[in-house]
């Protein structure tokens, strides 16, 4: 499946909720799924500190894709990481660079990747990107 | 005037829109105050009818907008009780007015090995500005702990103080913790070695007037906004003597007497503290905002505001897991607390859903959040203008966030 067709699955996903309250009992539920980290990579460089919370972002190469693995102390951050994971998670590392993240907007999640928040999410984004670039050299 | 709170809300437009379809709840006071509509009407006022550039213009636009300025000066001279109308400096803010004295007064009084004492309690602006100086001056930089309760420990205070002590800078209430600090005795006792005290007094000026003449501070600083008053602009208070002797702070236009390219004087207090063309509509509204204090019923206010300090607290404190962060005797009405198990973030998130505006996070007091072991609280605080069904209304959001996260 290729990203596009991931976040076209999420949109879709959440075209079913009628309320905040259903969006957000998702989020919820999806944050609170198993850890997607291991505790071993949740060490001080691969913290992306926010004002608000702290997230972890680790991500390897493995046969010529990229694996993201990350986690926070918040749960609705979490379960946001665990949607920008499905998307990006095992896709070569071009695909990754070139792709827009649009279904952030489009699933009215939009207010907690805005700048402002500091929830880490945002530079989470980033850092995601960059690891794509850094791992495009070796493929 | 009688207080009556549901009139007194009719004067803040703000109060009655609604947000996520939720008529809203204000809390979050303590990051900024909402606005009465005299303040707003003396900002749209200035623009519509006298914009001009203060000082020193002769027509007749510059002058009214010069005479409405200084009256801004003049109504907070009055306010915080200064001796002088010139020991009143504008300024941007809090935070401008800390970094003036840190800069100004710090670069001509602090030596090397001399020692600034601060609190544990301190926002990072009165942290920052200070150990920035410190380095520069091969200062020492002392803090006051706090106890449990988040209390000032005064006898450590005091074992602080000495012959080496040239500043002591405190804020008199804690922006997380809600503790008011006895200032006065902690200026007392500074004065005793010889050091001159800061007062961070930008929670203080929505709940009381600060005296400065009768606490004895050498140094004062606020923020208009937190006191129903605009942003951009603020006011630093100092004795006059000290002020005088201070060099300023920023060059530029309106702090000069006489500039050549071998020399340039300085002007006269107030103005040689106040470089280049200042907010002026905010200068303006001042004078609306001390007008707009003054014209309510303070006896009545603390009454008010101590009630929803006590009812927010004891209805928080039936919440399971639900722990109070700041149990100061001396308290304002600021309640940060923590929920076992939830994130502060995702409790904002949720009760915003219903309309209710908290802080969360660690409120610019990281070393604060370390003394309590704790990455961030929940704050909810209190201006005059809230009510006990907000209260209940925190209560329920935080009571379904709490259900939905755990």
């Amino acid at each position: 499946m290729t990203i596009n067709e991931r976040q076209d699955g999420i949109i879709e996903e959440f075209e079913m909720f009628e309320d905040w309250m259903d969006k957000y009992e998702y989020l919820i539920s999806l944050g609170k799924e198993l850890p997607l980290i291991k505790e071993t990579k949740k060490t001080s460089e691969n913290i992306i500190k926010g004002c608000q919370s702290r997230v972890w972002l680790a991500a390897d190469l493995e046969k010529s894709k990229v694996h993201y693995t990350a986690d926070s102390d918040a749960i609705i951050t979490k379960g946001i990481i665990s949607l920008m994971i499905r998307i990006l998670t095992d896709s070569s590392p071009k695909e990754i660079m070139e792709t827009e993240l649009y279904f952030i907007d489009k699933v009215g999640l939009k207010e907690h990747l805005s700048p402002t928040r500091s929830n880490g999410l945002v530079s989470m984004v980033k850092q995601m990107k960059m690891y794509a670039i850094a791992y495009s050299s070796k493929v | 005037m009688k207080f009556n709170v549901n009139d007194i809300r009719k004067d803040f437009p703000i109060l009655s829109r609604e947000v996520n379809g939720k008529t809203l709840v204000y809390l979050d006071n303590g990051a900024t105050s909402q606005k009465p509509q005299i303040v707003i009407d003396a900002i749209t006022g200035y623009y519509s009818n006298d914009n001009s550039n203060i000082h020193r213009g002769v027509h007749t636009l510059s002058q009214v907008a010069t005479t409405a300025y200084e009256e801004g000066r003049k109504k907070i001279q009055a306010w915080i009780n200064a001796e002088h109308s010139e020991e009143v400096i504008f300024t941007k803010g809090t935070t401008d007015g800390i970094n003036m004295i840190s800069n100004a007064w710090g670069r001509a009084n602090l030596q090397k090995d001399d020692e600034v004492i601060i609190t544990e309690m301190e926002h990072h602006s009165n942290i920052v500005p200070w150990q920035m100086i410190c380095e520069e001056k091969g200062a020492t930089l002392k803090v006051i702990p706090v106890n449990d309760s988040g209390e000032l420990l005064m006898e450590e205070y005091k074992k602080l103080l000495s012959s080496k002590t040239k500043m002591v800078a405190l804020v008199q209430i804690s922006n997380t913790l809600g503790t008011i600090n006895p200032v006065k005795e902690i200026i007392a006792l500074a004065h005793e070695v010889g050091a001159k005290v800061l007062v961070d007094g930008a929670q203080q000026v929505a709940h009381a007037a600060p005296n400065v003449r009768e606490i004895d501070a050498d140094f004062y600083v606020f923020g208009l906004h937190k006191m129903f008053g605009p942003t951009g602009v603020g006011i630093l208070y100092g004795k006059k003597a000290l002020l005088e002797e201070m060099p300023p702070y920023q060059g530029g236009g309106d702090m000069i007497k006489e500039v050549t390219f071998e020399k340039t004087t300085y002007n006269e207090l107030p103005h040689k503290l106040e470089a280049g063309t200042p907010n002026i509509s905010a200068g303006i509204a001042t004078a609306a905002a001390v007008d707009y204090i003054n014209s309510l019923n303070w006896d009545e206010i603390h009454v008010h505001e101590q009630e929803l300090l006590d009812y927010a607290t004891a209805q928080l404190k039936k919440i399971d897991g639900l722990k109070i962060v700041g149990e100061a005797t001396k308290k304002a009405s600021v309640i940060s607390f923590v929920v076992e198990g939830v994130h502060a973030y995702d409790i904002g998130v949720i009760v915003d859903k219903m309309g209710v505006a908290v802080r969360t996070g660690h409120h610019c007091t990281q070393p604060l959040m370390n003394r309590f072991g704790i990455q961030g609280t929940v704050r909810a605080s209190f201006a005059f203008y809230n009510t006990k069904e907000e209260v209940d209304l925190l209560i329920v959001a935080l009571k379904r966030a709490i259900n939905m996260l755990s």
